[in-house]
């Protein structure tokens, strides 16, 4: 199949992207409209809704806070995974991108608390659509991190075979879950004010 | 499927693939595309049933139907007669099937997929197994679809447009449906974001974008209408399963009464949300139909004028520019939803804009005809008969897109004659032409002409049998999806059209015989011809046919464009020569 | 002046203010029609002269055509034409120059699968409040009775009745889902969506008992039979048939004396 298909790993002349680089993008641009959707939903809700609380009375912005820098962080150790790749070193790849699934767990785990304490509190999607919107839209987000921790996951346990054979595609591979995991980062980064804060 | 394997092992010597990594779990680009063919004929077959039940029940409304009603059962068919929950079930999953199982998956899976990469000389899709994956995904949300019907309440029957509040209230066929949705949408993504990559990435020495055929044009542009048309619905549908599934009330605002009992959601929500979301993705759907449907019928007009495309780059800016204008024309279906002046001024207007690339598009088609020297096969009679049907189904939706005629056209049977004028006699007239004119490049065979003409004719007069009382029938104000329209006085002079529209449809699944048998039967009898047997120019002729593993089997470069006819010294020049 | 209703074409027009409706769906109608014959007969010229046969080729070179250019435009023009000059001045005229309401009559019409609740102001011109928990099959729109704006209300299901020669202001929503209202004779469709209330508003010229009221969006499995009758009354039969209601309701309120339970709510009837 490496006859059959160019630019699997070596960029296209034109664009100067590999085939699934430029596939990537192409993904993230379809995701930049189903969430610009569901944040066009929220303000067409918020604006023609009678009542509608302020994130910071109903939410803890301190949990979502700490998300946000767990997060942050994870953003940068997946570059570092990538940059390890680049300079050749295979086990700093792999500490790198435990610690990247390590933070989206913790990122997980709080969530998790968080929305215990909202069930606690009698606060369920049905409530309202302030606490609608929030589970959904945190709830949609919250699968978009397991996507990636499963996709992480694969790349640094048997997805990693690849290294011995073709580092190049491999290097590209983590480009790529790389990529994805920036945009659910930043994805992040609007629902944070958004709900929490507004 | 079972019987084109004898040439696919000439030339390379990889190694033979299983049975099942072959025909079913294949990555080939071709085969997929020959599943997505077949899959989506028998949906569009199926969508086709539907509608023909709804049909006696139109023409013979209260009269109970022999046979099959009883074979359907009391719930459907109490006493024989068809319940109006049935109806409104077949209405919803009539549209839904047609228009995501069947067109859809037609002409961008099946034709798109089979030549898209032959005509821009790449060996197989940039992504082979995502391309397997969508089809696969494609395919659990058609059987997600038909298991709705075997829901308790039914499938789906709020209309394929699924309007909330209703579909929120809507028995758990609804659910279902969403869930289906949803593997349809993910499919399409899949597929969209492999066509982009390999028409863009994998052209071949020579291929620039201005000499790619036209089909691929409008396939890569189609391509981008899927990637960022679908994800809205996606959110609407998250959204609408979080009202049915965990309550919210998104699309339910406050103070709700039905059938008598005080709603138990909590309100606040907003009805024209769905509509605002679902339509954002259903305009630039329309032209998903359409435009895959324009490029086959350039390829087959060229081929049989012997001719080069009048206004070759014209069309590409037009088909572009549709592309562009199919995102900002949405709320022309929600112009009675008591919008505002502006707004509506606004959506009008770009209506009215988007109708110009539309005409430039057939007058292109109707120049290439002068000076031609027209060859009357079967694929290009469907592909003429395309210009006046997609005319007529362009024309009608004028006085739809001026608001102040809508008031009175909005939701009549109009509407439906007129999108069905588009897509049944316009963009299946397309796919015909399709599957006749690319048939001997599967099969080294033709298709039997006798048999295609009597198909073509019979189709032809059959088609407009069944949509153009439509028209006269809207134009007397009769409301869509009504069970019985003979409650009405005003429907009661138009009502005997509803016998001429019931009987041609039912004629017409009977021209769709020849073309079934004559699809199967020449596969092994039809007439042998060879590589390039219209005397084409575009690059999936320069193939062995049917093209192996792997598409070409000497490297290809492109040195001209895509319709060079009727030259000085050659008749036709291929694109790589 | 005696015409048949119904046809295979626009029905009957009995309205004094959408004419323009009309006019606009036949002119298009006519420039659909001159493009569509034109296309038409140049495409048979077309297939018959330029048919393959034995000694006939195809031109090499396109000629240059100037005619279609000039079509082109000139199909933008009449649409920019069609869409400055009549689309959008009708819909202004239709959906948003109302008439002053002391001048008209008001009427509030609830949709609900599957039937059209007509409420009529009664004497005062006032609608009284109606409110969800007092929905009742009896009280379809939930009128409140102890409102003294209530007490002269009058509601009807499935009958309109209209006055010659006077607008009709019309109030529309919904109580569950969404409803179309469409009267063919009057060139009249809106929406009726739950949770908003949408004025529209027509003025009616030519009498008739036994026009119709349609819905035009599917809402359920009894859309089909949601019909509403609309008698189109001349002043005089107007008066006749509201003096009747009034007659009616004094008698019902007379049968039932025991009170309604009070009410603290406070939604409003539409201004």
């Amino acid at each position: 199949m490496d006859e059959l298909i160019p630019y699997i790993y070596k960029p296209h002349p034109v664009t100067g992207i590999t085939n699934g680089k430029f596939g990537t993008w192409l993904f993230l641009a379809s995701e930049v409209m189903l969430f610009g959707a569901l944040f066009s939903a929220y303000i067409m809700l918020r604006v023609g809704s009678e009542s509608w609380p302020h994130g910071y009375q109903e939410l803890h912005v301190a949990w979502a806070a700490l998300n946000t820098v767990v997060l942050i962080f994870s953003s940068v150790t997946i570059v570092m995974a990538w940059v390890s790749l680049k300079l050749n070193k295979f086990t700093n790849f792999r500490i790198y991108m435990g610690l990247t699934l390590l933070c989206s767990l913790a990122f997980l785990a709080v969530k998790s608390v968080e929305y215990m304490d909202k069930f606690h509190h009698q606060h369920y999607p049905w409530t309202s659509n302030f606490f609608g919107i929030y589970f959904t839209l945190t709830g949609l987000h919250a699968i978009h991190i397991i996507g990636g921790i499963v996709v992480n996951a694969y790349l640094m346990g048997p997805g990693a075979k690849l290294w011995k054979t073709n580092p190049e595609q491999f290097t590209g591979r983590i480009e790529c879950a790389g990529l994805y995991w920036h945009f659910v980062d930043l994805v992040w980064i609007f629902l944070f004010p958004t709900i929490y804060l507004l | 499927m079972s019987s084109h394997d004898t040439h696919a092992h000439s030339g390379h010597d990889h190694h033979e693939l299983s049975w099942l990594r072959k025909y079913v779990f294949s990555i080939d680009h071709k085969m997929i595309g020959i599943q997505y063919g077949l899959t989506s004929l028998c949906f569009l077959f199926f969508g086709f049933t539907l509608v023909m039940l709804m049909r006696w029940q139109l023409a013979f409304p209260g009269k109970e139907l022999p046979i099959i009603g009883k074979l359907l059962g009391e719930a459907a068919f109490p006493g024989g007669v068809m319940a109006p929950e049935f109806y409104n079930q077949l209405g919803a999953m009539h549209g839904t099937i047609m228009v995501f199982l069947g067109i859809v998956p037609l002409a961008v899976g099946a034709f798109g997929n089979y030549l898209l990469p032959l005509q821009i000389g790449a060996g197989d899709m940039a992504f082979p197994k995502l391309n397997m994956m969508s089809y696969w995904v494609f395919f659990m949300g058609g059987v997600t679809m038909l298991l709705s019907f075997l829901m308790p309440g039914g499938a789906a029957q709020s209309g394929w447009t699924s309007y909330p509040p209703l579909s929120d209230i809507a028995p758990a066929g609804q659910t279902v449906w969403l869930l289906g949705m949803v593997f349809l949408i993910t499919s399409s993504l899949l597929g969209s974001v492999n066509f982009i990559v390999t028409a863009i990435q994998l052209r071949v020495k020579g291929m620039s974008f201005f000499r790619m055929p036209i089909f691929t044009w409008c396939q890569l542009v189609t391509a981008f209408l899927l990637l960022l048309a679908f994800p809205p619905l996606e959110a609407a549908s998250v959204l609408q399963l979080m009202d049915r599934v965990a309550g919210t009330s998104f699309f339910m605002p406050t103070g709700l009464v039905i059938s008598g009992e005080q709603s138990h959601f909590a309100g606040g929500g907003n009805p024209l949300l769905w509509q605002h979301l679902f339509w954002f993705l259903a305009h630039p759907e329309v032209y998903v139909l359409i435009l895959p449907a324009v490029g086959i019928v350039a390829e087959v007009l060229t081929t049989n004028t012997r001719k080069p495309l009048y206004g070759y780059n014209t069309l590409v800016y037009s088909v572009i520019f549709l592309g562009f204008m199919s995102f900002v024309v949405w709320a022309h279906h929600m112009f009675m939803t008591g919008m505002g002046t502006t707004l509506s001024s606004f959506f009008q207007a770009t209506t009215m804009i988007i109708s110009i690339p539309s005409v430039i598009i057939v007058t292109t088609f109707l120049l290439t005809l002068w000076g031609a020297s027209i060859r009357f096969n079967v694929p290009m009679l469907f592909a003429l008969a395309f210009l006046p049907m997609f005319a007529i189904g362009g024309l009608t939706g004028l006085p739809l897109g001026l608001t102040a005629s809508d008031i009175y056209l909005h939701d009549t049977y109009y509407v439906i004659g007129h999108f069905h004028y588009v897509v049944a006699p316009g963009t299946l007239f397309a796919m015909f032409a399709g599957i006749y004119h690319w048939y001997p490049k599967l099969s080294g065979r033709k298709m039997s002409e006798f048999w295609g003409k009597v198909h073509f004719w019979g189709s032809f007069v059959c088609m407009n049998g069944i949509f153009m009382p439509m028209l006269f029938v809207g134009m007397a104000g009769v409301s869509r999806r009504l069970y019985d329209m003979s409650l009405y006085a005003h429907a009661k002079a138009v009502f005997p059209l509803n016998i001429v529209m019931s009987v041609s449809a039912w004629s017409l699944a009977c021209f769709q015989i020849p073309f079934i048998l004559n699809l199967f039967i020449s596969w092994r009898k039809g007439q042998k011809v060879g590589d390039n047997p219209w005397d084409c120019t575009t690059l999936e002729w320069a193939t062995p046919t049917p093209p192996p593993h792997g598409n070409f089997t000497h490297p290809v470069e492109v040195h001209r464009g895509p319709y060079e006819y009727a030259g000085d010294e050659a008749e036709f020049v291929p694109q790589n020569v | 002046m005696e015409q048949k209703p119904y046809g295979w074409w626009l029905p009957l027009n009995a309205s004094a203010n959408n004419a323009g409706i009309d006019q606009l769906i036949n002119i298009v109608h006519v420039f659909m029609a001159v493009l569509f014959v034109g296309w038409g007969v140049y495409l048979v010229y077309v297939l018959i002269r330029f048919r393959a046969r034995p000694g006939h080729k195809a031109y090499a070179v396109h000629k240059h055509f100037r005619l279609p250019t000039w079509l082109e435009v000139g199909v933008a023009i009449i649409e920019v034409v069609l869409l400055v000059f009549l689309s959008s001045p009708i819909w202004y005229r239709v959906k948003k120059e109302f008439p002053a309401e002391k001048d008209s009559v008001l009427i509030r019409i609830v949709a609900e699968q599957f039937a059209w609740n007509i409420h009529y102001p009664g004497k005062d011109g006032k609608f009284g409040r109606t409110r969800p928990e007092l929905v009742t099959s009896n009280n379809p729109v939930g009128l409140d009775r102890e409102d003294p704006d209530g007490k002269d209300d009058i509601t009807t299901i499935n009958n309109l009745h209209v006055p010659t020669g006077k607008p009709v202001i019309v109030y529309l929503s919904s109580k569950d889902v969404i409803h179309s209202l469409g009267i063919t004779v009057l060139r009249v469709k809106q929406d009726a969506i739950p949770g908003m209330t949408i004025p529209i508003w027509f003025e009616a010229a030519i009498p008739g008992q036994d026009f119709e009221i349609s819905c035009a969006q599917l809402c359920g499995l009894g859309h089909y039979r949601m019909k509403g009758m609309l008698a189109i009354d001349t002043p005089e039969q107007y008066t006749t048939w509201m003096t009747e209601q009034e007659k009616e309701l004094a008698a019902e309120n007379a049968a039932n004396a025991e009170p309604a339970p009070a009410d603290t709510s406070n939604e409003g009837s539409p201004k």
